[in-house]
């Protein structure tokens, strides 16, 4: 079956462009066909997934060599496939969550006419994503990676008829192609080095100290770029947010479980190159440590529930490249993570959509309330996740994100206690916005009026019907509730998914470090910021009313609000002076460049005059011009002959 | 059957068939059928004459030498390497795609009142016609083996384009001809002077042009430096190059949409074919020598292009200025010093060459929709012409070098080479990737997202406006499949090309 796995992105993509060429004749049933191909994809990467499970440890690791792609002389560039442990889990977290999350899209996008396109793009994305995350070399990986940047994009800009989503489309795709740069000059710095960019050459150029120390972390360095433009970390996280105008499904898949995992990939794919150079390694963890406190800060003040989701992937993912900047200790931890994210974040943004499917597609929280009443499947569902996601034990957010904070507290001198005591807020904080966000929306009292009620004219309230959704989207959420329970305990069965993954991240005795606290002591703090977390969110939100408009609130939470001022910046940094300098280079292409010209030429009378004759009708002189000009080198090449 | 002459049939067929379309009135009222027959003619004679091509090899094929004047050592020498090969393919492959796209381009006579069925025939038949001649040149100008032979057929090109564009274009087609034509002209008297100063240098005579005769002929390392620039700044100015860039956007925006797609995704080509086929192999030291100054300028044009592609109001200008920044990389590709970006460079022509006859083409299909030229005009035209809007982002995404599409290929070999030879060069010339990526999508912004303009909102519902014709789609189907495929299987074309720069790499690769 592995000889077969360019399936994975065969199927997928074989139904993208089928449902794409064949427009509204395929409306009746595209949706279909869509879950279908993403539901083939999962079995052959299920197939392909048992097969590697019944070799041994060291014999999981296959390149699939495809075709000679690219080849340029020095260069030469096969497309192959690595089908490994890390791939697979890849694989098979895309396809499994895709899966649910495309039939769930089959109610989401029931009324939308153009649902067959919609099924087209995402069927486009997981095909990209499954190259990104199967391709054999970073040029490959690269055609994933930017194939799910124009997915995103697609998705994003689905409804762009809004052109406020359109520019938000606009702007995920620019910035991500800001770190797609960095990909480009990591792969540059890579083939000057040493000629190739596949991942067996590069590994084994690096393993044998083939590049120098600055070289590797100038490479390491720019992969990071490529990480945080797609991953949305600090500093090129300003597009997650404004991305969530979106279809809530795409916010799902897409900015939640998937494609913005891809840096954390990308880590951990090219840990050989981190590894040798601790300086950007140690970016690495800096960056996910600060973005994890930035994207909770964020989810605390949003009143959009999918902004505040998204500021809380941004939090997550900031966990996992914290992780992955740790290094060896950390890359399984870190993938781990990424798998019960993958459930419990889709599980949530899926709720989220449940929740706008029912309350008339508004996203303010404010305008929530007590919709447990109403929705009980949504709610206990959104529940499951929102346990899993604060770590609370036994979901499965625990078992991930305990080892992240354990691990992040082993270490020498600043480092344990900044990067430990950074997850370790973040968990609280994290239990505060998402209790926050819980309570907003399910306790309390309805700060809506149900359809029909006798209602003041003066009540602001807005009137709503909500009501449960359709079991086609309620399955695929109880599902995910279902993985964001479990999910944790059971990849810890066995020699759980940190022994699957080791041909990969490499073997780390866990015995032979210790954190700087007693683990018991980080495990218990840790559930004790998240108990005070939770009692905070429950008495501001859950007993106290809470006003429908949002109060000024204190400095801090008005920049969170803002997002921390990020568009200002790349507003004043960025676009401004590059809207100037473009203003100029227009005017001074017709003024100056150009007019040097018109001056050379209209300067010369005789030309001038010319000119002005051919202007008013005299175009055949011309070919008189070019034969005098092919006659005179005629003669004057006569004239030297003799 | 390689011993027929293959190329002269390329040369002669849709000359002969232009003549007697211009001669026969007969002919012109099925000017437009019989042009698009024609050219698929010769694209099948062409396709034929590629299959029995040899890969592997960077010398001259299918040669033919016969004496023209001998007197002066010039020689009929045509044959083609696996460059010419492929932008022969690329020249006789857009013709058709131009014909049928621009079949009622000289259907508008913007000046004349007193229009009869037989002066639209005559128009017709005349800018069939013109474009057959050009073909003709195209293929001569891509297979000259001969020095003399390749600067007539490059003077002479200039006829036909000057024509097309001062005949058919918009209302100052004049003007922009005329500006095309000077600027052509004097880039043209500068190589001129080269062409014979070059001839002086070498072993003269019956056969003193031909190109392997002058290959290392002028060994003088200052006399090279200044051939080298005569010759560079004629194709500098056809390429087009920053700061002789100005004519392009001028002439793409007055002249027909398929007029343009020739111009610049052909003609264009003309120049930096020359600095690949005459700069390089006539003058290789001086070619090193100015290799760091035309990087420079090649950076410069690539993010200047960029930039000022960002501030157009025009569709067809726009398009030109982000050709100057594609230019940029293709010139930054041959200069740099690398076999690899060299290789890159020679694919870039060929997928420019794609995308601007997508984005060229579909801003002609929007254009006979709207009725307009300018990016503001439009809005919300997703919605209204989904199908047009679709290939538009393709065409685009191709352009901008989405990995999959034929752009890529080019600009990331051109990049990656890059780096071998000069880290900061390339460094700036990946920030180019970014401006692309925002040029693009902003103008895609403008006219196709938002909600509708009440006006063509109006259109549409008045039956008025309609998304792309059978005709129009079709056109399309060719220059798409071939975005992809070259995209995802650009083997075959790169082995053509891979030893063309393995014998003409500069510098750090040698």
């Amino acid at each position: 079956m592995i000889d077969y796995s360019w399936l994975l992105v065969a199927i997928p993509l074989a139904s993208a462009a089928l449902l794409l060429l064949l427009g509204r004749r395929a409306d009746a049933w595209g949706h279909l066909l869509g879950v279908l191909a993403a539901a083939g994809a999962f079995v052959v990467g299920l197939l392909v997934f048992l097969e590697v499970m019944g070799q041994p440890s060291e014999d999981r690791i296959h390149d699939v060599f495809l075709y000679s792609w690219i080849p340029a002389g020095d260069l030469h560039i096969d497309a192959g496939l690595r089908i490994d442990p890390l791939s697979l889990t890849f694989v098979l977290l895309i396809t499994f969550v895709g899966t649910l999350i495309h039939i769930y899209s089959i109610g989401y996008m029931a009324h939308d006419a153009a649902r067959r396109r919609f099924f087209a793009y995402l069927n486009l994305f997981v095909a990209a994503m499954l190259l990104l995350v199967l391709a054999d070399s970073y040029a490959l990986l690269f055609v994933g990676w930017e194939g799910v940047g124009l997915a995103s994009y697609l998705l994003i800009g689905f409804w762009n008829h809004n052109l406020e989503y359109a520019v938000a489309a606009k702007k995920a795709f620019v910035m991500n192609r800001v770190g797609d740069m960095g990909l480009i000059i990591a792969m540059g710095l890579l083939f000057a080095a040493i000629g190739s960019v596949s991942f067996t050459d590069v590994d084994a150029a690096v393993t044998a100290g083939a590049l120098s120390t600055a070289q590797v972390t100038a490479v390491g360095l720019m992969l990071l770029l490529g990480a945080v433009g797609k991953s949305a970390q600090f500093p090129l996280q300003a597009w997650l947010g404004d991305a969530m105008a979106g279809p809530t499904p795409v916010s799902a898949l897409i900015h939640a479980a998937t494609m913005v995992t891809a840096g954390v990939y990308l880590v951990v794919r090219s840990r050989l190159i981190f590894e040798a150079s601790p300086t950007a390694q140690l970016v690495v963890a800096c960056i996910g440590a600060f973005t994890l406190l930035l994207g909770a800060a964020i989810a605390c003040a949003k009143d959009d529930i999918k902004k505040s989701l998204a500021g809380s992937t941004m939090s997550q993912i900031g966990y996992m490249v914290l992780a992955a900047g740790l290094g060896p200790i950390g890359y399984a931890f870190a993938i781990f993570h990424l798998v019960t994210h993958g459930f419990f974040k889709a599980g949530l943004f899926l709720g989220a959509g449940s929740v706008m499917h029912a309350n008339g597609d508004s996203t303010d929280m404010r305008t929530y309330g007590a919709l447990r009443k109403v929705m009980l499947v949504t709610w206990l569902t959104f529940g499951a996740c929102w346990l899993a996601i604060m770590g609370v034990p036994p979901f499965s957010g625990f078992y991930s994100k305990d080892k992240i904070i354990e691990s992040a507290f082993v270490g020498e001198g600043w480092q344990p206690w900044v990067f430990g005591g950074a997850a370790l807020i973040g968990a609280g904080v994290t239990a505060f916005y998402m209790s926050r966000m819980f309570f907003l929306t399910f306790h309390g009292k309805a700060r809506w009026v149900e359809a029909g009620a006798t209602v003041a004219p003066d009540d602001p309230r807005p009137v709503r019907h909500p009501h449960e959704s359709p079991l086609v989207m309620t399955v695929p959420i109880i599902v995910l509730a279902i993985g964001a329970l479990g999910l944790g305990f059971a990849l810890t069965l066995g020699n759980g998914i940190t022994g699957w993954l080791e041909p990969v991240t490499g073997h780390y005795d866990h015995d032979a470090h210790h954190a700087v606290l007693p683990v018991p002591v980080i495990t218990v703090t840790t559930l004790v910021l998240v108990a005070l977390g939770i009692a905070l969110a429950w008495r501001q939100y859950g007993m106290s009313p809470v006003p429908l408009t949002a109060p000024t609130g204190s400095a801090l939470t008005r920049a969170a609000r803002r997002d921390f001022y990020a568009d200002d910046v790349n507003e004043g940094l960025v676009m401004r002076p590059g809207q100037h300098l473009t203003r100029t280079l227009v005017y001074a292409d017709t003024a100056v460049v150009d007019g040097a010209v018109r001056g050379t030429a209209s300067g010369a009378v005789g030309l001038g005059q010319l000119a002005r004759k051919l202007q008013n009708g005299y175009v055949r002189s011309y070919a008189a011009m070019i034969l005098a000009g092919v006659v005179l080198a005629g003669i004057v090449l006569h004239l030297v002959r003799m | 059957m390689n011993s027929l002459p293959w190329i002269t049939i390329l040369i002669v067929l849709p000359l002969l068939a232009s003549a007697v379309l211009w001669l026969v009135p007969g002919l012109h009222r099925v000017a437009r059928p019989y042009g698009l027959v024609v050219s698929l003619v010769t694209l099948g004679l062409a396709v034929a004459m590629a299959t029995g091509f040899d890969t592997g090899t960077a010398g001259y094929q299918l040669t033919e030498t016969h004496a023209w004047i001998p007197a002066l050592g010039v020689s009929y020498a045509v044959g083609l390497n696996g460059l010419g090969l492929v932008m022969v393919l690329l020249a006789v492959g857009l013709v058709p795609v131009v014909l049928a796209a621009d079949w009622h381009a000289a259907d508008d006579p913007a000046e004349r009142e007193d229009e009869d069925a037989a002066y639209v025939a005559r128009r017709r038949a005349t800018f069939v016609a013109l474009v057959l001649a050009l073909t003709s040149l195209m293929v001569a100008v891509f297979a000259a083996r001969d020095l003399f032979l390749f600067y007539v057929v490059f003077e002479v090109m200039l006829l036909p384009v000057y024509f097309l564009i001062g005949m058919f274009g918009g209302p100052q087609r004049r003007a922009a001809a005329v500006k095309f034509l000077l600027y052509s002209l004097a880039g043209g008297l500068v190589m001129l002077a080269g062409v014979v100063v070059t001839y002086l240098h070498g072993p003269r005579g019956d056969q003193g042009f031909l190109l392997d005769s002058l290959a290392g002929a002028v060994t003088d390392p200052v006399t090279q430096r200044w051939l080298f620039a005569a010759f560079f700044i004629a194709f500098a100015v056809k390429a087009p190059m920053w700061p002789v860039h100005t004519w392009l956007p001028d002439a793409t925006a007055q002249g027909t949409p398929g007029t343009s797609t020739l111009l610049v995704g052909v003609l264009d080509k003309v120049g930096t074919f020359g600095m690949l086929a005459l700069c390089l192999p006539l003058f290789p030291d001086a070619a090193r020598w100015a290799a760091p100054g035309i990087v420079v300028l090649a950076i410069v044009s690539l993010l200047y292009g960029a930039l000022v592609a960002m501030g157009q109001q025009d569709l067809m200008r726009f398009v030109a200025f982000t050709s100057v920044s594609h230019f940029g990389f293709i010139v930054l590709g041959i200069f740099v010093g690398s076999q690899v970006a060299m290789t890159g460079a020679m694919f870039y022509m060929v997928a420019h060459g794609l995308s601007i006859a997508g984005l060229f083409l579909l801003a002609g299909y929007l254009e006979r929709r709207g009725g307009s030229r300018r990016i503001d005009a439009y809005g919300g035209m997703q919605r209204l012409t989904p199908v047009l809007a679709g290939l538009f982002l393709v065409a685009g995404l191709a352009s901008i070098a989405l990995p999959g599409l034929s752009g890529f290929i080019g600009e990331y070999l051109v990049l990656l080479g890059s780096f071998q030879s000069s880290i900061p060069a390339a460094v700036v010339a990946t920030l180019g990737v970014v401006l692309a990526a925002l040029y693009f999508l902003l103008v895609y912004q403008r006219v196709f997202t938002g909600e509708p303009r009440a006006s063509l909102r109006e259109a549409r519902d008045a039956g008025t406006l309609r998304d792309l014709t059978a005709r129009e789609r079709w056109t399309m189907v060719p220059v798409v499949v071939a975005m992809v495929v070259l995209g995802v299987l650009p083997g075959p074309v790169l082995d053509l090309l891979t030893p063309i720069s393995q014998v003409l790499a500069m510098g750090g690769v040698q």
